[in-house]
């Protein structure tokens, strides 16, 4: 063939690559900065993990034991920023570095040299962010919100929290232009937009997102920076400003932000439960629309985040009115994945374990998302435990959850080796079993009265925040088989086939285990029968 | 969409302003202020509060109370002293409560509406002239205007920065 040819003809550049640390630093191929985003993002998962290990060995007893309160606060601010930031955004970003290309048909990313600034962006942000905390005044303690006139009162770290802001939210920005420009330019003959994998539809959807709500993030901030150093007075009443405006702007980008991080959490499940029920996803149009309303909806309901603040009676019925809405296209989804396992051939491999794991509790992390949107009811559970219940459900086992059912799923296709089944179930069990001791009194706790960001608490919260803390140690630690089960599968096991799971369908499955290093250097032929799972 | 979250800002100002629901107090020209109706049937009381924040000044208010009908214009007057040893600027920022009737609170002249300089042990008496509009709902009866005066940054805010980073040292 003419590839035979070209061999002899010239230099054939099919998997050459620079060794070294060069292959990483100066990377454009999309597999080796998807692998380095989620190495990114797995070593944030710990840094942040860390502090919540803090967190939770102060609140085992009442009373003040190991850090003081500011520095309590400080582990609550860089948690959250660290985890979400740091975390959450980059594995969402690696997975679609990594799937994306293979599962529309193209070689590589539409811009390999953005992705590879997009990523390299990051470890200079996160040291920007983590190094406050060796600042005069100690890292930012005003919560991740960064609500003035409190983080006005940030020390030294101030325009470090502004800056790590600003570079992560150009990273993000720069990946999701990135990944807007793959899809739209580089499916495959055949792969039209309604025959795209669900993960690539909810990236695309996560991408606009990004887009349109990080800006308004940096605005903000670039706000609070100008007050506190410019002399301007955005949100300094002083100067005919008002602190409360900077809620409104923060939560206009914090709400998209909300989906930013869990679509991509869903796409992967909407690949992964296919493939174990070993049936076509049900309604996939419907799946589609329904995020693509999830996505338009949470524009407009970022004032439930706020309904304490003062609001006109109809601001209050208007937002909460809206928050319930979302509730029906997240509704149509779980409705779907449901009926997709309905009379399917199930088998539970750990992928399947994490991905029903993420409908259950992502469930119950929705409901008491709705029990706060009505907002005569929210005046109790505000700023009390329920709200962190609540968004740690939502958070860890519907999203981490996700994203570590998505790397048991496609570690084989990566690797070409089988990972620990034994490890990767005994990982599932006892991380959920530890995530709900965790999380679940959390809410008895915020019902009873408990207020959240705070290093001590009444002696009648005492039991059930013992009981939270080891839970949150037994799941912090059942993390590390995550770790070992990735570092086994990479360094061998029994090979994988090119389609791995038996049921597995769409077009990274065609592709060898390990893929080549420029995925589809031939675009493939997209038919019905070899469309979306 | 960056320069969306800065338009937020105008934005934000105007929605209130339109709905009154920031609890800022609104102005009116001296011309229509005495054109409008008085609603003799009724007496609405304003309640006067002082605030200051983190400025060494004493603050208050001449009159507890003033009853007004609405649309008949009202005056109170406070007091400021400066009672440090260096000339300070402050600027006083009103609010009325409850915030709904916010809209129907109108002022001809505050002391609010420009910057105020108190040289050393300085003391002042300034003026408030409003009006209650006739338009406001029944239910209403008394209103608190509330006003807090902070100290304006100057050359003395680089110390005070100073201080700040010195005062939440752990």
């Amino acid at each position: 063939m003419s590839e035979a040819v070209s061999h002899e003809d010239h230099h054939d550049d099919h998997d050459h690559k620079p060794t070294g640390i060069k292959r990483w630093l100066f990377s454009t191929n999309h597999k080796d900065i998807g692998t380095m985003y989620l190495v990114f993002a797995l070593i944030m998962f710990f840094v942040g993990g860390a502090m919540a290990m803090v967190i939770r060995a102060e609140l085992f007893q009442p009373g003040l034991q190991y850090v003081d309160p500011q520095f309590f606060n400080s582990m609550t601010t860089v948690h959250a920023l660290v985890m979400i930031f740091g975390a959450l955004m980059p594995a969402g970003v690696g997975l679609a570095n990594w799937m994306i290309p293979m599962m529309i048909g193209a070689p590589d990313m539409a811009m390999p040299r953005m992705n590879n600034m997009s990523f390299w962006i990051l470890p200079f942000a996160a040291t920007l962010l983590i190094a406050t905390f060796f600042m005069e005044g100690g890292a930012p303690a005003g919560g991740w919100t960064m609500y003035p006139p409190l983080v006005l009162q940030t020390g030294d770290a101030f325009p470090f929290l502004i800056f790590a802001v600003h570079f992560l939210g150009i990273s993000s920005i720069m990946g999701a232009i990135n990944i807007i420009a793959t899809v739209f330019n580089m499916r495959a003959p055949g792969m039209t937009f309604m025959k795209l994998p669900l993960f690539v539809w909810t990236w695309i959807i996560t991408a606009f997102l990004l887009i349109a709500s990080m800006p308004v993030l940096a605005g903000a901030v670039t706000m609070l920076l100008t007050d506190k150093f410019f002399g301007t007075a955005f949100f300094n009443a002083a100067g005919g400003g008002d602190p409360v405006l900077f809620q409104h702007v923060f939560w206009f980008f914090g709400h998209p932000e909300v989906y930013i991080l869990v679509l991509p959490s869903f796409g992967i499940i909407s690949q992964i439960i296919p493939t174990f029920a070993r049936k076509p996803l049900f309604g996939y149009e419907s799946m589609v629309y329904a995020t693509a309303s999830i996505a338009f909806l949470s524009f407009f309901v970022w004032a439930h985040h706020m309904f304490t603040v003062g609001m006109p009676l109809t601001g209050e019925l208007f937002f909460m009115y809206a928050t319930m809405s979302i509730a029906v296209p997240t509704g149509v989804k779980i409705f779907n994945w449901t009926a997709t396992m309905w009379k399917g051939s199930m088998t539970f491999e750990t992928p399947m374990l994490f991905a029903i794991g993420v409908l259950f509790m992502f469930s119950i992390g929705g409901f008491s998302g709705l029990m706060m949107g009505i907002t005569p009811v929210d005046f109790q559970y505000h700023d009390t435990y329920f709200i962190v219940a609540h968004f740690h459900y939502v958070i860890v086992p519907g999203i981490i959850y996700g994203v570590i059912g998505g790397v048991y799923f496609w570690l084989p296709k990566w690797t070409g080796n089988m990972y620990d089944e034994k490890l990767g179930k005994l990982h599932f069990w006892i991380s959920t079993i530890s995530v709900n001791v965790l999380f679940f009194p959390q809410h008895f706790l915020g019902l009873a009265g408990m207020p959240r960001r705070i290093p001590d608490y009444n002696i009648q919260f005492a039991e059930w925040n013992m009981i939270s803390s080891i839970g949150g140690f037994v799941f912090g630690l059942s993390q590390l088989i995550l770790v070992w089960v990735v570092i086994k599968c990479v360094r061998g096991g029994e090979k994988a086939t090119d389609q791995v799971w038996e049921g597995a369908q769409g077009l990274e499955w065609t592709l060898s285990s390990p893929p080549p290093f420029h995925s589809f250097t031939v675009p493939p032929q997209v038919t019905d029968a070899s469309a979306h799972s | 969409m960056f320069g969306f979250g800065y338009a937020l800002v105008p934005l934000y100002d105007v929605f209130c302003e339109v709905t009154g629901i920031n609890g800022k107090t609104g102005t009116i020209s001296k011309e229509d202020a005495e054109q409008m109706l008085v609603d003799d049937n009724r007496v609405v009381t304003v309640l006067f509060d002082t605030n200051m924040r983190e400025i060494p000044w004493e603050f208050t208010a001449v009159e507890r109370t003033v009853s007004v009908h609405p649309g008949q214009l009202g005056e109170a007057t406070f007091v400021i002293k400066n009672t440090s040893d260096r000339e300070i600027v402050g600027q006083a920022v009103p609010s009325i409560a409850p915030t709904q009737a916010s809209i129907y609170f109108n002022k001809t002249e505050c002391f609010c509406f420009t910057q105020q300089t108190l040289a050393a042990g300085e003391t002042r008496e300034m003026k408030v002239r409003f009006i209650v509009d006739s338009k406001m709902p029944a239910r209403f009866s008394a209103l608190t205007l509330s006003y807090t005066f902070f100290a304006l940054p100057d050359a003395n805010s680089v110390v005070k920065v100073a201080e700040q980073s010195e005062r939440i040292k752990i």
